[in-house]
């Protein structure tokens, strides 16, 4: 495979690219395994898995700075792998247990690790979003130089808990950063049919927002972009709208049969579409260093799988904690 | 808020209006408008961002104008602020209280007027306080801010004309603590709200007919002090549950299903509930009155339980 790519002029290092596409490919395989596992019956519940959408997770969150914190969505696999969450701990929340990130109260859409500022991810579109305001009025309040990350979807953008939460966050000039991962599917229903406008940068002019767009399978690009968005944020001139063009190279869910998009469409997504291709092509790497990471990256996954699978299940009255503090 | 910078306020018109009750008068020059927040009409934003803010360790105080708005942010109570301590399997708190108002007898009319309380009760993870006396007020949202957890806070329009002498320190009072504002003897009436003070109404008549009631308040619904309601039950062997929300599913039948369960053999008479006409609060000042319970109807009630008894 040939790999011509001079560094371009602010680009990130080799170096760092490597780690950033080790990333990005721990969180492809982690994926490829809950969906496999989940066919093979070893996972309950519902499951939205982020291949196709890893540069986004690993751009914005290695930008992240310590004493940061995020919400996630239901498909929020790849932003918990990306701030640092080590894979046994997800995957054991995936089979329901007590090692699990959540302790198996929470399961894969509602993923928690308060100790890397993951402060949930949410089942309900657009619900993360307030909470993140409010924990940017209290950096504010409390002159911290910290910033609230909430992703969200382009579905998202039609739910009034966004447009509530961009105005007050503008409104207070609150340090947060909305991420929108536009990937032009709300479920199944295409963007033409749920949005009235093209350009989602858009929607937070109507604010007075401060918005960039980014290039969301180009995680160099969007560890960059991101980096700025934090850094103003941080800086106090108030929240950015970072809108991300990315696209979900599966179904919604684990078994989604796509019937809302042809099969051409989704192989040519995934032939020109893919952030790891871009980042591969970008690598000075060898096939044989390429296949190490790979390597690496497949143990730990199936290390995950039988760390997962040796843990200790809840004992059903475990359903009655946690309820009050 | 003189004494701990973490608690702030915000919600609509709180601050140079002193919000729509005048609650907060006064609060935005004592304290300024950093922590005395007017907010844009975004009832989703005030409480996920006090969700957001109590996450953080600070104790926010936000105000929903009317308890008929929280349906605005529904959502961001029940499945937020109520879930995110058990989803995250411990590892968060959400000390936030929720203040808001209502409650008929000044026909706002239908979407000004309701009663809501219970909806909140049936939420695991919320705590929910209805308080009636300036005392209780003042005891108990000091309780409610200091609380890990997140607290409904209601208060009844009406009774925002009560006077009381108030002592410099404020005397916190735990959550989870019923009042017994009145002692009798025949029958037991667990009142909320406004209808505490048509019960304290409705026992003096009785007395004058030669029944002794005893008025006991919850004031926190949820976690619910079964214990002083069952054993004044157990005293006195007849029990009327009244408030003003509507009887159907409302907070009254908990309290039935508790005393039948826990004072069944003590029990006199089928527990009476009194509460408003299944009906949304009307405009009109005649049909308002008629729809919702009055003293007279707590002292029907009562009569009821002794009658039943041959008295």
């Amino acid at each position: 495979m040939a790999k011509v790519e001079p560094r371009r002029r602010g680009g990130v290092s080799q170096e760092r690219l490597r780690g950033l596409y080790r990333e990005m490919l721990l969180i492809r395989r982690f994926e490829e395994k809950v969906e496999e596992r989940f066919r093979a019956g070893d996972l309950s519940g519902f499951l939205h898995v982020a291949i196709g959408q890893e540069a986004v997770a690993v751009g914005v969150c290695q930008a992240l700075a310590d004493g940061d914190v995020f919400a996630s969505t239901h498909r929020a696999h790849g932003h918990a792998l990306a701030r640092g969450m080590h894979p046994n701990a997800l995957m054991a929340e995936l089979y329901g247990k007590l090692e699990g990130c959540s302790h198996g109260y929470g399961g894969s859409m509602h993923l928690y690790d308060v100790e890397i500022g993951f402060l949930g991810a949410n089942a309900v579109v657009g619900g993360g979003l307030p909470a993140m305001t409010g924990a940017a009025l209290a950096f504010k309040l409390r002159k911290e130089p910290r910033v609230a990350v909430a992703f969200f979807g382009d579905g998202a953008t039609n739910i009034g808990t966004f447009h509530e939460s961009l105005n007050l966050g503008q409104l207070w000039q609150l340090p947060a950063v909305y991420v929108c991962e536009n990937n032009h599917y709300a479920e199944s229903t295409p963007a033409e049919q749920q949005l009235p406008i093209k350009d989602l940068a858009k929607r937070a002019v109507a604010f007075g927002m401060h918005s960039m767009k980014v290039d969301g399978q180009d995680v160099e690009e969007v560890l960059r972009t991101a980096g700025r968005a934090l850094e103003y944020a941080r800086s106090g001139k108030g929240p950015v709208f970072l809108l991300c063009e990315t696209y979900r190279l599966v179904g919604h869910y684990v078994g989604d049969p796509q019937v809302y998009r042809s099969k051409e469409e989704l192989h040519e997504l995934r032939e020109t579409q893919d952030p790891l291709d871009h980042t591969r092509a970008k690598l000075d790497l060898s096939d044989d260093e390429l296949a190490s990471i790979d390597h690496e990256v497949e143990e730990l996954v199936e290390a995950s799988v039988e760390f997962a699978k040796a843990g200790t299940d809840p004992r059903p009255e475990d359903a009655l904690n946690n309820i009050y503090a | 808020m003189r004494r701990d910078d973490d608690v702030f306020i915000m919600g609509e018109d709180i601050a140079e209006m002193g919000g729509s009750m005048a609650v907060t008068q006064g609060m935005l020059a004592e304290f300024g408008p950093e922590r005395v927040r007017n907010t844009p009409i975004s009832e989703m934003a005030i409480v996920g961002a006090g969700i957001g803010a109590a996450m953080q360790g600070m104790r926010p105080v936000v105000e929903i104008m009317y308890e008929d708005f929280t349906t605005l942010a529904m959502e961001q109570i029940v499945n937020q602020a109520a879930k995110h301590r058990y989803m995250s399997g411990g590892q968060l708190k959400v000390p936030l209280t929720i203040r808001t108002q209502g409650g008929a007898g000044w026909s706002p009319g239908a979407q000004h007027a309701q009663q809501v309380e219970a909806w909140f009760v049936h939420v695991p993870g919320l705590k929910v306080v209805f308080a009636s006396t300036p005392s209780d007020v003042r005891g108990l949202l000091w309780s409610s801010i200091y609380d890990d957890n997140t607290v409904l806070f209601f208060e009844h329009r009406v009774l925002y004309g009560l006077k009381e002498e108030m002592p410099d320190e404020i005397e916190p009072i735990p959550l989870g603590k019923a009042r017994i504002h009145r002692e009798g003897e025949d029958v037991t009436v667990v009142a909320t709200g406004r209808l505490v003070h048509e019960a304290l109404k409705a026992a003096a008549a009785a007395e004058q007919e030669g029944v002794s009631v005893e008025v006991v308040d919850p004031r926190t619904l949820q976690p619910l002090d079964e214990e002083t309601i069952v054993a004044s039950v157990k005293k006195t062997s007849r029990c009327v549950v009244a408030h003003e929300a509507v009887t159907r599913m409302g907070f009254g039948a908990e309290v039935a299903a508790v005393v039948q369960h826990q004072a069944f053999d003590w029990l006199d008479a089928p527990v009476e509930r009194v509460g408003s006409k299944f009906a949304p609060i009307p405009f009109a000042p005649v049909m308002e009155q008629f729809v919702v319970p009055h003293d007279s109807d707590v002292l029907d009630a009562i009569r009821r339980t002794v009658g039943r008894n041959g008295r």
